[in-house]
C-alpha cells in the first residue's frame, strides 16, 4: 500500500455538504484535499440530451444505486424496508440529481422536544444557522419569492420559476379551499447566475440539468474550492479511517481506479459522505481500539435512521396543463407543517404540488396505478390523462427512532470488497397518522382542482433520498455522535457535516439545511483553529 | 443459471416479443398511430433491452406458460385479458417488460406528432412556460405567518 503526502484536511465525499465546507475552509490557507468515489459529471452525458431522456431515468440515471449499477456506486441492501435508497455517487452527490426543490427546515424543527415533548431538540437552533442558509442561498443560486408567511423571512436572490398553467390551477384550488400556498424556493436559476444559464424548461430536472440551470455543487462549489486550492481527487473509494495509537484520526485507507490501495495521511478528518454512507464509513472503521465502529461509543452511528415516508397522491383534470416541459417543483403549502393536537399527531408535513410527467413517464405511472390498461382501451385513456396530470406529494416529518438504522451487510460488498449498507427502517404510528392526515388534505384540495381518477402511493416509486440522522449531533457523549460543532465525541480531529447529524429531519427536502450546517460547523472550525483538539 | 441467459433474445423470443407489444399498445388507424409492434419500434425495443433482458426474457416465458403455450392464437379479448392481469400482479418482470415498451413507444417520431410533441430531445431548445397568474397570490400575502417562532414560545 503506497502512503501520500500528508494534508491538513481530507475530505471524504464531494457532495452538498462536502464541497460546502471545503470551500469555506479554503480561505484557511491549510492543505485540503477531497476523496470523491465518483467521476466527473458532463452536462452533455445528461439524459436530456437525447430521444432517450425518459428511459435514462431506469438505467444509468436512476436515483437507486442498486439499479443504477456504475461501476462508481456501492450497492445497499434495502430489502427490509418500504423505503428504498436513493443517492449519487460522482462529484457533486445526490445534487446532481436532485429535484432542486429548496425548502428550509422550520424553527420548530429544532425544538421538537421543548415544543412538542417528542424525540430531541438540537443543541443550535434556526437562528444560528441564519447566515450560513442565507450564504449558501447565495452560492448555489435560489430562485424564490419573499414575502411567504408560511417561512420564516428570506430573501431569494433569483425569481421565482413561473406559475404556468398548472400552478395557476393549483392556486386556484388552494384559494377556494383556503389554504396556504405559495410558489416553491428552487435552486434552479431563472436568470443567468454566477456563469450559469437560466433554465429553458427541459424537463424534469432530477437526472441532471443539461443547460446548467440547476445547481449542483461540482458547479457551485467545487469551481471556486479548486480556484482557491483545493485539491479534489476522483475515483477514490474510502475503505475505513484509521487511527493512531493517541486515538486519534490519522487518515484514511482508500482504492483508486485501477483497486490499488493507498493510505491518505491527514490532521483533520471529515465525513460527507451522507446518512447512509457516513455510518457505512464509521462502522468499516472498527478497530481493537474501536471495537465497535469509529465514534461510536454511544452506540448510536447508524441508528435514528431517517428518510422521510413520501405519499404521492395525482389525479387528472380537463384542462390541458403544463405537461412535463417544466421544472417539477411548482408550489409549497405550509398550511399543515406546525404540530396541531386535534389532527392526532405530532409535529406536520409540508404538500409539495409538482407538475406533469414526460410522455414515457406518464405511461409507466399511470400503468404502474392500474389506472392506463393495456389493449384496445389503452391510447383513449392515455390521451385523456397526457398533460392533465396534477399530483401532490405530502413530505412528512420523520422523527428519529433509534431501531431504523443502517449496518454492515453481512454478504453484501461493493466491488473492492468493503461491506455494504444495510438497511432496517419502518414507518412509525405517528408518521402513518400524518401521512393518512396528509392523504385526506391532498385528495381535498385535488378534488376542489377538479380532479378525477384520484390515486394514492404511500411509499412513493422513487422515494426521496432523504438520509438523514445516523451520526447525530448533541452535547451529551451517550446520546450523540458529534457535538454542537460536528466533532466527533470519540475522535477529536474527525468531524461529520453531512445529514447524519441531524436530530430531527422536519417535513421538507434536507439539502438547503444540510448545507447550511456544513457551512456553520466550517465556520465553527475556523473560529477554533487555535484549539481544534482541546 | 441457464448459460444462455445473456445471450441476446432469440427470434422466437423477438416474435413473442412482438406479439405482446402489439396486444400491450395496437396500432389505432384513427389516431393514426403505430402499435408497439411495428418494426421501427420493435426494433427500438429490441436495442434497449440492456440490463432488463433477465426480466424481460421471464416475463416472455411467463406469458408464454400462462397462455398455454399459444398466446398469439388467443383471441384478442383473452390476450389483453392476460396482459393485464399478468402486468397488475406487479411482478417485476412485467413492469420491466412494460417500462421498456412504453419507453421505446412514446418516443417514436408518429407517437409523438400524434400528441402534439416535437419529436426532438428537450436539449438545447427547451420550452416556453407562462408566467400563470401571480394575482391569485394576493390572498395568501395578506395572512399572518403561520409558522411558530420558538423564541416566543420558549421564553414564554
Amino acid at each position: 500500500m503506497s502512503s501520500n503526502e500528508r494534508v491538513d484536511v481530507l475530505i471524504i465525499g464531494s457532495g452538498a455538504s462536502g464541497a460546502a465546507v471545503a470551500w469555506s475552509l479554503a480561505e484557511t490557507k491549510m492543505r485540503i484535499l477531497c476523496l470523491e468515489q465518483g467521476d466527473w459529471m458532463k452536462s452533455t452525458d445528461f439524459p436530456s440530451n437525447g430521444r432517450d431522456w425518459e428511459a435514462r431515468r431506469y438505467t444509468d440515471f436512476d436515483i437507486s444505486p442498486n439499479r443504477r449499477g456504475r461501476g462508481t456506486d456501492y450497492p445497499v441492501n434495502d430489502d427490509n424496508s418500504p423505503m428504498k435508497i436513493a443517492n449519487f455517487n460522482g462529484v457533486g452527490g445526490g445534487t446532481v440529481i436532485y429535484t432542486a426543490h429548496w425548502p428550509r427546515m422550520h424553527p420548530s424543527d429544532f425544538k421538537v422536544k421543548s415544543l412538542d415533548g417528542v424525540a430531541d431538540d438540537w443543541p443550535i437552533d434556526y437562528w444560528a444557522l441564519g447566515r450560513f442558509y442565507d450564504e449558501n442561498d447565495r452560492m448555489m443560486g435560489v430562485s424564490g419569492l419573499a414575502g411567504d408567511p408560511g417561512v420564516p423571512p428570506r430573501n431569494p436572490p433569483m425569481p421565482p420559476i413561473p406559475l404556468g398553467k398548472t400552478g395557476t390551477h393549483y392556486a386556484r384550488a388552494m384559494n377556494r379551499v383556503g389554504w396556504h400556498w405559495w410558489p416553491s424556493d428552487t435552486t434552479i436559476a431563472t436568470t443567468p447566475y454566477e456563469g450559469r444559464a437560466q433554465c429553458i424548461n427541459l424537463g424534469h430536472c432530477t437526472p441532471g440539468c443539461a443547460q446548467g440551470a440547476k445547481a449542483s455543487t461540482d458547479i457551485t462549489y467545487w469551481p471556486l474550492a479548486i480556484r482557491a486550492g483545493v485539491e479534489l481527487r476522483t475515483r477514490c473509494r474510502v475503505r475505513e479511517i484509521t487511527t493512531n495509537e493517541h486515538g486519534m484520526a490519522a487518515g484514511a485507507i482508500y482504492y483508486d481506479a485501477d483497486g490499488n490501495e493507498h493510505f491518505q495521511p491527514a490532521e483533520v478528518v471529515i465525513v460527507a459522505c451522507n446518512g447512509v454512507g457516513t455510518p457505512r464509513l464509521l462502522l468499516n472503521s472498527a478497530s481493537a481500539r474501536f471495537p465497535n465502529g469509529l465514534a461510536n461509543s454511544s452506540g448510536l452511528v447508524g441508528r435514528n435512521l431517517m428518510l422521510h415516508p413520501w405519499p404521492m397522491i395525482s389525479g387528472y383534470v380537463e384542462e390541458t396543463l403544463d405537461g412535463g416541459r417544466a421544472p417539477i417543483t411548482n408550489l409549497w403549502s405550509k398550511q399543515f407543517y406546525e404540530t396541531d393536537s386535534s389532527r392526532g399527531f405530532v409535529r406536520g408535513y409540508t404538500l409539495q404540488f409538482n407538475r406533469g410527467m414526460g410522455p414515457a413517464n406518464q405511461a409507466i405511472t399511470s400503468a404502474a396505478a392500474g389506472q392506463l390498461p393495456w389493449g384496445r382501451d389503452h391510447h383513449r385513456v392515455y390521451r385523456e390523462m397526457f398533460e392533465h396530470r396534477v399530483g401532490i406529494g405530502v413530505a412528512c416529518d420523520d422523527l428519529p427512532e433509534e431501531h431504523n438504522r443502517v449496518t454492515l451487510d453481512p454478504v453484501l460488498k461493493d466491488s473492492n470488497g468493503i461491506p455494504a449498507p444495510r438497511i432496517d427502517y419502518a414507518i412509525s404510528e405517528n408518521t402513518r397518522r400524518m401521512m393518512e392526515h396528509g392523504i385526506a388534505r391532498a385528495e381535498e384540495v385535488l378534488t376542489a382542482a377538479g380532479a378525477k381518477r384520484l390515486f394514492c402511493s404511500r411509499t412513493a416509486l422513487n422515494s426521496p433520498g432523504h438520509l438523514l440522522g445516523t451520526a447525530r449531533m448533541g452535547s451529551d457523549p451517550e446520546r450523540s455522535v458529534v457535538n454542537e460543532w460536528g466533532r466527533c465525541h470519540d475522535v477529536r480531529n474527525l468531524f461529520i457535516v453531512d445529514g447524519s447529524v441531524f436530530v430531527t429531519g422536519g417535513g421538507v427536502n434536507p439539502t438547503s439545511t444540510i448545507q447550511a450546517v456544513a457551512l456553520y460547523i466550517a465556520d465553527q472550525m475556523k473560529q477554533r483553529l487555535a484549539n481544534l483538539f482541546d | 443459471m441457464d448459460s444462455n441467459a445473456d445471450a441476446p433474445l432469440s427470434a422466437a423470443e423477438i416474435r413473442d416479443l412482438s406479439d405482446v407489444a402489439g396486444t400491450m399498445i395496437p396500432a389505432d388507424a384513427a389516431l393514426g398511430v403505430p402499435g408497439a409492434d411495428d418494426p421501427v419500434i420493435l426494433d427500438d425495443i429490441v436495442r434497449s433491452v440492456g440490463r432488463d433482458l433477465p426480466r424481460v426474457r421471464e416475463a416472455l416465458a411467463a406469458i408464454t406458460a400462462k397462455s398455454g403455450g399459444a398466446f398469439a392464437r388467443l383471441d384478442r379479448d383473452a390476450r389483453e385479458a392476460l396482459i393485464n392481469d399478468y402486468y397488475m400482479s406487479g411482478a417485476a418482470a412485467a413492469v420491466a417488460l412494460g417500462r421498456l415498451i412504453v419507453g421505446a413507444y412514446y418516443r417514436d417520431d408518429r407517437v409523438l406528432l400524434s400528441l402534439k410533441l416535437e419529436a426532438r430531445a428537450p436539449f438545447p431548445k427547451g420550452y416556453t412556460l407562462e408566467q400563470g397568474d401571480w394575482s391569485l397570490l394576493d390572498a395568501v400575502r395578506q395572512r399572518p405567518p403561520l409558522w411558530r417562532d420558538d423564541r416566543k414560545e420558549l421564553a414564554k
